[in-house]
């Protein structure tokens, strides 16, 4: 049981939002009469949310860098028009469009990252001055009119369904083999992880709670893609979504980048004076931003199958709600990327709850608000409890802990330890 | 004597999980300034909130009797009502505020609302020149340098009519001057009225100025020592802190010194932002294998600029001079080019330089050198573990596990985490900028320790301290710096902390 709590105790906001997102989601289950997680209306819920669940990526690693970027709905809207006229007055291939696309967010996230890491102005300055300048762009751009008749493929980033294969078995065939594969890969993932762990002799879950937390992942994957399967399979936007969450999860958490982000975050000085290239960080952050900011625009102008120059608005609200309902901080140094995508789906399912229960947007906006406020409340509540049990001397009880046996073993081959003995220099006294 | 002004009885605080007082009693008589003194995590700075209202009556068992009263404090706001004013380590001042404005903040001269700026400014020089503080009271707080800051504190503490002021700390960052004149300040207010209690590390200080000392350790009131019955010095301190003696307070050691290791030569290094103002002004110095040099210098005199200046030029503009590691020229653009190069220094601020206090203690220690942990293109989180672990035994870090948060360690473990850190950067050359600042004794010698093997590992060790005592005793060469000069160069038999002092104080221009 204290292993239990333990594992969970340092996972506490995280699987609070996920226990929250569960209870809203059954909710309006219940109170819809089912008809929220019909095959449908799943479906409906991915793409609808899935350009601001892209930006709420690069959001929360802008803010765990400890900047904010307020210009993403007009970057989205204002690459999106460029991604149109691209394609339909310059009569460049879709492909082309996009990659030129993602390159033009670049470029305006490293003009962001330019003015805020090696001048100096603070990201709210200067990403509010990117949402004026790209608003007006756009309409510039735009001669104020809406742009259609984009190529069908571009359209599929926004509304397409990965297409059919096999015998007709009355699901999708490739979206169930999909499944299947993300179910493998997360067993694997999940057994290389405790063979490691166990090959350094390090604590473990029990086996019983080890399977039954794998199955459950399991289960969830396959009823998530068996719901969707019901229907026309998984859309395009999903799986380019779920491709990002798996590369950002994995740069945050596993690589130098990723420290380096959040290191920046959580003490800047700090951060410089371990080597750290911190400019460098800040502007790859907002240069990413940028980039993310671009697909999120075409996503969104392929799924209304036109550009438009009141796309975008609000959009850097949204994405700001979901990285600080999924628990990034205000100061930097703390939040995650799969933290951020939980949030945006909080903020999604009651936007598509409320209006399946007919709920009018003038509530729905009052109880998004409502939502945020209470989310970040708790989190400070919490962490305003964790550090009443702080203070000096609070590690002392743990002080008399003896390491693990099996550790020094390990210690002893050690290849690079830098092993100093100052037990016995302190013994002699 | 008279009735004692604070009477603490039978105090026992608790946090989950740790009992951070048992039992404690504190008498302070009045005007009296009484020492309280005891290792990190002792308890003092606990006692001090349970007496402020920091944790309020209710979250500890015992009682407070305050001038015959007994009290039940629910907040600081309300221990200031009665008289009970703490000033702490980390000073509580509004850098972009006027001095008066500090002083009156919170407790503004007002009538429904609107300040009357005159009578404030009158107050405020009043009260600055009971603190011997000769400013302009509208100067900003941020152009005072720490020590006149500290003074500010102790102005607005007596502009709030303190009976009983409470000093955590106070000279800790100060250099000797401003602590003997906080000291001589101590005295004075005194003799007019007021009652003190400081908490110090710093035994010579509390032997000069304290009436009586209550000794803390492990949470136990361990004795009380009443200075002007005599027979108290400092090693009877310690005796009461460590509950041994503590003959050498620096480990044994015999240097095994090599071929000259690091040379900086003619280092010139201009104000960051005045490029004109000459910091460090054409300094040679050179540190060989195995030995460990010592920098000493009063604050102001350049210490902290030299050490940044040659990490990777951290500090400084139009920096000019040669730096040499094992004879070959150095060009160090960068931090990174620092590390790279094998150089490390410790900061002198733990919290703000050193650590990320969102850290836990394994990302703490691999900070600095992450590239040594990457296995293809992540980082092996299993043996950055084993490595925290290394170092978390051999170093003695006191933590549940390497799992922990720094920000929730004593000063003396972080400063062991950010040595950890440096040390598996396997450095050439370690500066180290006030290692031993706000640690208590024991893990003071401790870190001697670990200094002292770091050298005999065959790297070069410069430390830069304002404790002569610590320099003399762990030193092997010493130079005096002063106005941003090197103005001698001690080998350890000629050093004494008078020929010290004699030469970190003469004006070379």
């Amino acid at each position: 049981m204290t292993t239990l709590r333990r594992m969970l105790g340092s996972n506490v906001r995280q699987y609070g939002m996920v226990l929250a997102l569960a209870a809203i989601v059954l909710f309006f289950q219940f109170q819809t009469d089912g008809v929220l997680l019909r095959p449908l209306n799943v479906s409906n819920l991915l793409t609808q949310n899935s350009y601001i669940l892209i930006l709420a990526i690069g959001m929360v690693m802008v803010i765990i860098s400890r900047h904010i970027d307020l210009s993403v709905g007009s970057v989205a809207a204002f690459v999106g028009a460029m991604a149109a006229i691209m394609m339909t007055k310059w009569d460049l291939p879709w492909f082309v469009a996009v990659v030129l696309c993602l390159a033009l967010g670049a470029l305006i996230g490293a003009w962001h990252g330019f003015w805020v890491a090696y001048v100096g102005i603070p990201a709210f300055i200067v990403t509010l001055a990117s949402m004026l300048i790209f608003r007006g762009l756009t309409l510039t751009v735009l001669n104020g009119e809406t742009v259609a008749n984009l190529p069908s493929q571009f359209e599929g980033m926004g509304n397409g369904f990965l297409p059919e294969i096999g015998p007709d078995t009355g699901l999708h065939n490739l979206t169930m083999l999909i499944g299947v594969a993300m179910s493998l890969f997360v067993v694997w993932v999940e057994l290389r992880r405790r063979r490691s762990a166990t090959r350094y002799n390090f604590e473990v879950a029990p086996l019983p709670l080890f399977i039954a937390r794998v199955a459950l992942e399991v289960v969830v994957i396959m009823y998530f893609v068996y719901v969707l399967a019901q229907y026309r399979g998984l859309p395009v936007v999903a799986v380019i979504l779920f491709a990002l969450v798996g590369l950002y999860t994995f740069l945050m958490s596993r690589t130098v980048i990723g420290r380096q982000i959040y290191a920046v975050g959580g003490n800047v000085d700090a951060a410089t004076m371990s080597g750290v290239r911190t400019r460098r960080i800040d502007f790859l952050v907002l240069t990413n931003m940028g980039m993310l900011a671009a697909l999120a625009g075409m996503v969104f102008a392929a799924r209304l199958t036109a550009a438009n120059p009141k796309a975008g608005v609000n959009f850097e609200l949204d994405a700001i709600a979901a990285a600080f309902i999924g628990g990034a901080a205000v100061t930097g140094g703390v939040g995650t990327v799969v933290g951020a995508i939980i949030g945006g789906f909080v903020m999604g399912v009651l936007n598509n709850g409320m209006s399946l229960l007919g709920v009018g947007i003038d509530w729905q906006q009052t109880i998004k608000g409502l939502v945020l406020l209470a989310a970040v409340a708790f989190d400070v509540y919490n962490k305003r409890r964790a550090r009443v049990g702080g203070g000096a001397g609070a590690e002392k009880d743990d002080a008399t802990a003896p390491p693990p046996p099996e550790l020094d073993e390990q210690l002893a081959e050690l290849p690079d330890s830098l092993v100093t003995t100052t037990g016995e220099a302190s013994s002699t006294s | 004597m008279a009735q004692p002004i604070l009477e603490m009885r039978s105090i026992t605080k608790e946090f989950p999980g740790v009992k951070a007082l048992t039992d404690v009693n504190l008498t302070v008589h009045p005007l009296e300034i009484h020492a309280i003194c005891g290792e990190n995590g002792a308890g003092k700075s606990t006692l001090m909130k349970v007496l402020s209202g920091v944790h309020p009556h209710g979250s500890y068992t015992g009682t407070i009797t305050f001038e015959g009263q007994e009290v039940a404090f629910r907040d600081i706001r309300h221990s200031e009502a009665a008289g009970i004013v703490i000033i702490h380590q980390e000073l509580a001042l509004i850098p972009e505020l006027s001095i008066a404005e500090n002083i009156f903040l919170g407790n503004e001269n007002a009538r429904r609302g609107v300040i009357n700026w005159d009578s404030t400014n009158r107050r405020a020089i009043e009260l600055l020149a009971r603190v011997g503080l000769r400013e302009n009271p509208l100067t900003p707080v941020k152009h005072l340098g720490i020590g006149k800051q500290q003074l500010v504190e102790i102005a607005k503490a007596l502009s709030r009519d303190v009976k009983l002021l409470i000093l955590d700390e106070p000279t800790a960052a100060l250099n000797d001057d401003d602590a003997q004149h906080l000291l001589g300040l101590l005295k004075e207010l005194q003799a007019k009225g007021i009652t003190s209690i400081m908490i110090s590390h710093k035994l010579n200080e509390i032997e000069q100025v304290a009436d009586r000392i209550t000794i803390l350790r492990d949470g136990r009131t361990i004795e009380t020592l009443d200075v002007t019955q005599g027979d108290v010095d400092e090693d009877r301190i310690i005796r009461g802190m460590v509950g041994r003696d503590l003959e050498h307070r620096f480990p044994d050691h015999t240097p095994q010194i090599g071929e000259v290791l690091f040379e900086v030569e003619g280092w010139t290094v201009m104000h960051p932002h005045d490029h004109d103002r000459t910091v460090i002004d054409r300094a040679d110095l050179h540190v060989r294998r195995g030995e460990i040099v010592g920098i000493a210098g009063l604050m102001g005199a350049g210490r902290t600029e030299l050490a940044r200046s040659i990490f990777g030029r951290s500090f400084g503009s139009r920096i000019e001079g040669v730096l040499r590691l094992e004879g070959q020229p150095l060009t160090l653009k960068s931090v990174a080019d620092a590390i790279g190069a094998g150089l490390a220094y410790v900061s002198e601020d733990r919290k703000s330089l050193g650590l990320n206090l969102l850290d836990d203690i394994k990302t703490s220690i691999s900070a600095a050198k992450l590239d040594k942990l990457v296995d293809g293109l992540t980082v092996d989180e299993n043996r950055e573990v084993l490595v925290a672990e290394t170092y978390r035994r051999d170093l003695g870090i006191k933590a549940p596990s390497v799992a922990a948060g720094v920000a929730k360690l004593s000063g003396g473990n972080q400063q062991k985490v950010v040595l950890s850190k440096w040390m598996f950067t396997d450095p050439k050359v370690l500066i180290l900028d006030e290692p031993t600042r706000g640690i208590d004794v024991g893990a003071k010698f401790e870190i001697y320790g670990i200094i002292q093997q770091l050298a005999d590992q065959g790297r070069g060790v410069i430390v830069i301290s304002s404790e002569l005592p610590e320099l003399l005793g762990l030193c092997d060469r010493i130079y005096t710096l002063a106005e941003g000069r090197i103005t001698h160069e001690f080998s350890r038999e000629d050093a004494s902390q008078e020929a010290l002092m004699r030469h970190m104080t003469s004006h070379t221009r």
